[in-house]
């Protein structure tokens, strides 16, 4: 078993390649490979022959397309990271969750208002919260979740879209709740209402617009489509910066 | 790397240049470096931007664009042989029949997607194909912000000029008329989504400085501006039950015997077997070609960015438009070894961080367009060698962003860019305390397919929308300007496939353009074993593809 184990390794990798740098041991869904230490958990997946066809997005923290879940050597717990965004450390036992299979409601966000239970209407399963935190020590973005989702409860829409705003929607919450609560959706819906009824609306994105409805603009355009690339050019260089 | 001494997140021996820009911190304080003239910036660019680097580029042998040169990655795809055989394809099983099919999930497709519908075609006539999961995106990256005209010291007028002065006068004016007359129009549009804009207690937008901007235009959503655009809009889709197909990729399009685009095939990525779309209209939004790693870049894109489209519009005879340029993001994290080619947003210096070399003194303006900043940051490191040297061989110059805290007080790193922070803490270094080093990376297709401003390429029935499209920008693209032209164009290219279907009439299917193709190639000699499009990068082990064994073909 060993020597095979140890064979197959070797066919893997091809060990002399790797001898004369560091490296660190590594499981992807059970299976044991060699890879050069410092290396992204993608990355790292990529050396050892991987070919993403899933769980691999922005490689840069932040689409949530690349949740983890690992444990390492000699320890019970499951941890969660983002693969593009964690270093690889000897020991760890990988797989992947490139998609979460989470309820998302269905609403028309210009009747729905940000009010009253709102989000207990849309999500009655966020009151089955048992506050045990697990979501929070889920989040590879440091996001109060549970926080959130007792806010949630509240109907304290402007905590929960503010606690919430760095949220990627990666899911590994979701994931682990054994609520059975899809967190990022609950906050997505929040946010949107906090965008759209809490903040005030820019006025003077407002004003411009009624100004380019209105025609201002269009004489000095038109005559900007029948200036040349030359004239263009000086009216460029003579442009002052505005520094209001 | 191990043998190192690591303090705080730097080698010891980078720390000592540190120190160095920690000396001259106070005095540079005071100093605004010079801005270049026109021509000072010309002559940078010539002598050290990537895109004027001999031998680099070739010109075109087949198709529209003959003649025109391209980088190579993008030659090459361009005169690969089409992944599809006709012959392999049954074009008489329809598998996806709708009215109109946009190809990517990024925003460009998003915003398509929700306009058509606005404009009357209901969501089950509309069909969303994307490679990775809706929203897997260039999109969902962006960080700085997007530009509009909507202050009013500011005009579109200013806005356009901005944009052309950035483009060096290339762009094609009717659409960047179109990219700013639009822009607040658009702004107010995500307004009413529901997007968390960075506002002050009035509502008012807090808007910043961009590089080559003459006016601050920047709104923004914290550093995270892209993934808040992209998740309210991916939410708004689902809300209205458009269709969405995700994890499949066109390979190719389909056209009708009238010479018109039909649809596309596509192909599940998890069972790799074909589908056929037939569409009236089909709007390509496939984003960029970062990917591509043009003269060995890094580059900031998404695993996808693999310049399809590009390559599906060529096969259909549709026309490009300046291709021969890239846009390199002057900001690319060149340390630690994790993060290289990762983009710092731009706003690092919107908010006052300086650039300064490796003996802590500055030698360029901040905020010059990108592609000069970028040609500064070159000269630096390569031709005057005051460039820091990491462990793995890079070179860069210091972003110091110390400054942003210094000059707009404590905190305002963690609560101004809060995914840059992150991005860095993840791998020990504080940038609220330490600069960060950075280089040129790969960042943004300047060039595309060639449109006119309501979204329609040269071949009727084919739209294009976002980066896979050309002439916004002409050479250069000014940051905050590429988000607003996927919502621009996004939005033209909906409402006009829409009225386009109502009353598009489909002929015959057919792929006789793929074998034209292939005509094409061999007789004009081409031989080569590539094909294209590419789909997805290949990154793994080379030992690991040197042993293996296809053991299902
Ligand atoms: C890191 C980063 C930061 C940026 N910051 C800013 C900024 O601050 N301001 C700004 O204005 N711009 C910024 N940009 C640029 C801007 O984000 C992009 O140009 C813009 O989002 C492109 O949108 P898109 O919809 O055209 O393409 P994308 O968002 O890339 O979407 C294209 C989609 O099509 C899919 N696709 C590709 N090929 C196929 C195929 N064959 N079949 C099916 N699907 C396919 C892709 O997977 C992807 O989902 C940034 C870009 C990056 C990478
Ligand atoms: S809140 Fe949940 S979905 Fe959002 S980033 Fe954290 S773990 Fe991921
Ligand atoms: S994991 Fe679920 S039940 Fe536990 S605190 Fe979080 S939301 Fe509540
Ligand atoms: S791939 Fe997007 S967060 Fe990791």
């Amino acid at each position: 078993m060993e020597a095979d184990k140890a064979e197959a390794k070797a066919a893997q990798l091809g060990e002399e390649e790797v001898q004369g740098k560091e490296t660190v041991k590594i499981y992807i869904m059970g299976k044991e490979y060699r890879v050069p230490a410092g290396l992204t958990i993608m990355k790292a997946m990529e050396y050892a022959g991987y070919r993403f066809i899933r769980g691999s997005g922005c490689r840069a923290g932040f689409c949530g397309a690349c949740a983890t879940i690992y444990r390492l050597e000699g320890d019970y717990k499951l941890y969660t990271a983002l693969a593009c965004q964690t270093s690889v450390i000897d020991g760890m036992y990988l797989a992947q969750l490139p998609f979460v299979p989470a309820n998302k409601a269905i609403y028309d966000v210009n009747k729905v208002r940000a009010e009253g239970n709102v989000l207990m209407v849309y999500y009655p399963e966020i009151a089955r919260c048992v506050s045990c935190n697990t979501c929070t020590k889920a989040c590879p973005q440091e996001i109060e979740v549970m926080d959130a989702i007792q806010a949630a409860v509240k109907g304290d829409i402007v905590s929960v879209a503010e606690l919430t705003f760095e949220c990627i929607q990666c899911g590994l919450c979701a994931v682990r709740c054994p609520a059975e609560i899809p967190q990022y959706h609950v906050f997505q819906l929040a946010r949107r209402l906090y965008g759209k009824y809490i903040l005030k609306p820019a006025k003077h994105v407002e004003e411009r617009l009624k100004e380019i409805k209105s025609g201002k603009f269009n004489e000095e355009m038109e005559k900007l489509m029948r200036t040349s690339r030359e004239e263009l050019r000086k009216m460029y260089e003579s442009l002052e910066r505005v520094e209001d | 790397m191990s043998s190192l001494k690591m303090i705080e997140g730097y080698p010891e021996y980078m720390r000592k240049s540190i120190e160095l820009v920690e000396r001259t911190r106070p005095r540079r304080m005071r100093e605004v470096y010079r801005r270049l003239s026109l021509e000072e910036r010309e002559e940078l660019l010539r002598k050290y931007h990537p895109d004027y680097k001999p031998g680099t580029k070739r010109p075109l042998r087949i198709g529209p664009n003959r003649g025109d040169e391209a980088p190579h990655e993008l030659a090459d795809l361009l005169e690969a042989h089409p992944l599809v055989k006709p012959i392999d394809v049954d074009l008489s099983k329809i598998d996806i029949d709708t009215d109109l099919l946009i190809i990517g999930g990024g925003g460009a497709g998003l915003v398509a997607a929700l306009w058509a519908n606005q404009e009357g075609l209901p969501p089950d006539r509309i069909t969303i194909v994307t490679k990775l999961r809706l929203g897997d995106s260039n999109s969902v990256m962006s960080q700085g912000g997007v530009q509009a005209a909507d202050r009013p010291p500011d005009s579109p007028v200013r806005h356009f000029l901005d944009v052309m002065g950035g483009g060096h006068f290339a762009n094609k004016p009717e659409l960047v008329k179109a990219l700013t007359m639009d822009a607040p129009l658009m702004i107010k549009w995500l307004e009413e989504l529901g997007l968390m804009f960075d506002k002050d207690e009035e509502g008012n937008m807090v808007e910043d400085w961009g590089g080559g901007t003459s006016i601050r235009r920047m709104h923004a959503c914290k550093d995270y501006t892209g993934m808040e655009i992209v998740r309210v809009l991916r939410d708004e889709v689902r809300n209205r039950e458009i269709n969405v197909v995700e994890f499949t990729s066109a390979v190719e399009l389909i056209k009708d015997d009238l010479g018109h685009v039909a649809g596309a095939v596509l192909v599940n990525m998890e069972s790799e077997q074909y589908m056929v779309a037939r569409a009236k209209a089909t709007i390509l939004a496939t984003g960029g070609y970062g990917r591509l790693h043009i003269q060995g870049f890094p580059t900031t894109n998404h695993y996808g960015a693999t310049a399809d489209g590009l390559v599906l519009a060529y096969h259909v005879g549709a026309r490009l438009t300046d291709i021969e340029t890239a846009q390199y993001h002057p900001t690319g994290a060149a340390y630690p070894e994790q993060i290289v080619g990762l983009l710092i947003t731009e706003k690092v210096r919107g908010l006052g961080a300086q650039v300064v070399n490796k003996h802590g003194e500055q030698f360029v303006f901040p905020l010059e367009p990108r592609d000069v900043e970028a040609s500064a940051f070159i000269r630096e490191c390569w031709e005057r060698n005051n460039g820091v040297i990491t462990p793995t061989g890079m070179r860069g110059v210091w972003l110091d962003s110390p400054m942003i805290e210094i000059i707009r007080g404590e905190g305002t790193i963690q609560r101004r860019l809060p995914a840059m922070y992150r991005m860095y803490k993840r791998f020990g270094i504080d940038m609220a305390k330490d600069p960060i080093l950075v280089f040129p990376t790969l960042h943004y297709q300047n060039g595309g397919v060639a449109i006119n401003d309501r979204g329609q390429t040269d071949i009727p029935g084919l739209f294009a929308a976002g980066e896979v499209e050309g002439g916004v920008h002409g050479k250069n693209r000014l940051m905050g300007n590429s988000i607003l032209d996927y919502l621009v164009f996004g939005r033209r290219a909906g409402i006009n496939a829409a009225r386009y279907v109502k009353k598009a009439n489909l002929g015959r299917l057919t792929l006789n353009h793929v074998d034209e193709y292939e005509k094409m190639l061999r007789e004009a000699g081409i031989e080569t074993d590539r094909k294209a499009p590419m789909i997805l990068p290949d990154y793994r082990g080379k030992e690991v593809l040197a042993r293996k064994i296809d053991i299902f073909k």
